[in-house]
């Protein structure tokens, strides 16, 4: 123990001696392991908070829209922008089917502008729905009332706030009864959900349900391909308990014969559950953990190349004092040694500088970005024993070069 | 330990240097014994393989042929790890340039062949200021050698040589590097190792510094010419 302190000492005084060179030395190091240490902790932080939502949403909804719900590859968005709308009359045809409890017409507009006398929110989220919106989101009206089905056919401005609309704009006083100017139409709200929580750094309770009618009076279609393509109706399913699957084949069928496809089209609407859901997000994730990985990997190697190359400067600069050493009884393993825990410790050096700069970094995107960071131990750990390996795997090459040398001939190099 | 006893015996050595494709005959068949409280002196002009001697004798280099026993056993049958506990604890080398490390203090520079017979730090101070202290560098303990004078820089290197109490002290040309004032307080340090029952082998090309042992042996050409 006593002498492994020592061979650190000597280290930190060969790395006292050459303060530029180890820099520069551990600098592939840092660069490496903070760049690996910064993305892990975001998409760890992304994976974390997406599960979360992903769960919150509640029962297993199955989802039917006009656009795929993750763009996973290419994608072809004429090609989406061409194919049928879906639409409300949709939402319940699919709601008659039998493995069906509930289905609604959902459409909603992000980033819209709300105003309340000299009070504004910019970028509410904006739904439009029928009065099953609640009990299919798992929503609660906590006070007010929910909209009901006569609203949505007599298509009557009115509507329900989420808890941060509230807050924000009625911060003293029951919002209810009061109207909302959203695009120079009014809106009188009716109820306040019950606050849900927060996603990716925003709050989900940004946000206010109408009924669908009226909502299509106020955005009307847009005729863009990307608008034709992502912002129209898609239609949220609750089956009954434990018939998903069913849902699936009945929904799927019902909607080809209702878009009039052969049996050799292909879909042109998206099914989704909250499980392709999350396992398309992990497959993302997976692909872009996998990218990561490779690009610490070369990062690294660069690094340890660097150590590489200045352990065998070192080692030639020291051919006399290794000479010395072997001369007054160190042995092949006691140079070995020195010089393998010099690499090493260059390599933790790097390391620990890496992970500090890794975890600022994370900090710094997660405090100007809506992205979170998220840290776990075995990422420090990961970031520790990447740099530890490096210097033993890069080091060991210089350490037995200086290990081998005659200490005659070691004595003798000027 | 008794006198005359035999602790290095040298059968035959031949040590053949290859530069390129021309071999070089450093030494052609040596043969020597050194006895317990020898003090030694291998002469010789330069070239004359007195160097690559003592080298063999110290264990630092291996012979191309011939037996080479330490105290009855063949050194060629040590292993990488034998030979490095010989040359720690068995001998004592000083070389001519101090061959110091210029980052350690001379303390450091003492202790450092207990670093390597696992000696903890403490004792390693304690026993490497007593020697310093006997030898005469008691205000010295922590200077680098650069900031020493030759002759204290060679008594810090006879320090090291000594702190694992050796039985044989090997000194090639110990006095070369030093002026002839400073060489001879270095001289009489070695006196004074043999007085105290040590053992010592040295190098020299100068006849005054080789007048202070007990025995000369003279090596031309690889051989030795009369003891």
């Amino acid at each position: 123990m006593n002498d492994f302190l020592i061979k650190i000492s000597l280290s930190l005084q060969t790395f006292k001696t050459h303060r530029l060179r180890s820099f520069l030395t551990a600098l592939g190091i840092i660069i490496g392991v903070s760049t690996v240490i910064a993305i892990l902790s975001l998409i760890e932080g992304l994976n974390r908070s997406v599960a979360e939502q992903i769960q919150s949403i509640g029962s297993d909804l199955v989802f039917l829209s006009k656009s795929p719900m993750v763009m996973a590859g290419p994608q072809n968005i004429e090609e989406i922008a061409n194919r049928p709308d879906l639409t409300p009359d949709d939402a319940e045809a699919i709601s008659q089917l039998p493995s069906v409890d509930i289905a609604i017409p959902e459409i909603s507009q992000q980033l819209t502008k709300l105003s309340y006398r000299d009070k504004e929110l910019a970028s509410v989220r904006i739904i439009g729905s029928t009065e099953n919106f609640s009990k299919v989101n798992n929503r609660f009206v906590e006070s007010g009332r929910d909209f009901t089905r006569d609203d949505v056919t007599h298509r009557r401005s009115v509507c329900v706030i989420g808890s941060y609309v509230a807050k924000n704009i009625f911060p003293e006083g029951s919002p209810v009864g009061k109207e909302l100017n959203v695009r120079g139409h009014r809106l009188k709200i009716i109820g306040v959900f019950r606050e849900k929580g927060a996603f990716l750094g925003q709050s989900m309770d940004n946000m206010l349900v109408m009924p669908y009618t009226f909502f299509e009076k106020i955005f009307p279609q847009g005729e863009s391909v990307i608008e034709r393509a992502f912002f129209g109706y898609s239609v949220d399913i609750k089956p009954k308990s434990g018939q998903s699957e069913k849902t699936i084949d009945e929904v799927r069928e019902l909607m080809r014969r209702r878009h009039g496809l052969s049996f050799d089209k292909k879909d042109d609407f998206e099914l989704g559950t909250q499980q392709m859901l999350m396992e398309i997000y992990q497959n993302i994730t997976r692909v872009g953990f996998i990218a990561i990985v490779a690009i610490a990997a070369i990062s690294l190697v660069v690094g340890g190349i660097g150590i590489m190359n200045i352990m065998l400067v070192s080692v030639a600069e020291r051919t006399r004092e290794i000479g010395i050493r072997k001369a007054v009884g160190a042995s092949n393993q006691n140079i070995l040694s020195q010089f393998l825990v010099e690499s090493v410790f260059l390599a933790l050096i790097g390391g620990v500088i890496g992970i500090i700069f890794g975890l600022i970094l994370a900090w710094l995107i997660s405090v100007v970005s809506p992205l979170k960071a998220s840290v776990s131990p075995w990422m420090v750990m990961l970031g520790f024993g990447f740099s530890a390996a490096v210097g033993i795997f890069f080091g060991i090459y210089p350490a037995r070069r200086a290990a081998g040398l005659n200490p005659i001939e070691a004595l003798r190099y000027e | 330990m008794k006198r005359d006893q035999v602790i290095c015996r040298a059968l035959d050595i031949r040590k053949t240097y290859w530069r390129g494709k021309v071999s070089v005959d450093a030494l052609r068949g040596v043969t020597i014994d050194i006895k317990t409280n020898d003090y030694i002196s291998i002469m010789g002009a330069s070239g004359s393989g007195k160097s690559t001697l003592i080298h063999i004798l110290s264990c630092l280099d291996t012979p191309t042929s011939g037996e080479y026993f330490l105290e009855d056993k063949l050194v060629s049958s040590y292993t990488d790890l034998e030979l490095a506990k010989v040359r720690n604890t068995f001998f004592g080398f000083v070389f001519q340039s101090f061959s110091l490390l210029p980052r350690l203090t001379a303390t450091e520079n003492v202790a450092l062949p207990l670093i390597y017979s696992a000696v903890n730090k403490k004792e390693r101070v304690i026993k490497a200021r007593k020697i310093l202290e006997n030898i005469g560098l008691g205000d010295r303990m922590n200077h680098r050698p650069n900031e020493m004078s030759g002759g204290e820089c060679q008594r810090v290197a006879i320090a090291r040589a000594l702190i694992n109490d050796p039985k044989v002290i090997f000194a090639d040309e110990p006095t070369g590097n030093l002026d002839s004032k400073t060489g001879a307080e270095i001289m009489e340090i070695f006196d004074r190792l043999v007085e105290e029952g040590n053992t010592v082998v040295m190098v020299t090309h100068d006849s005054n510094v080789a007048s202070h042992a007990k025995k000369i042996v003279r090596l031309k050409d690889g051989m030795i010419e009369d003891e």
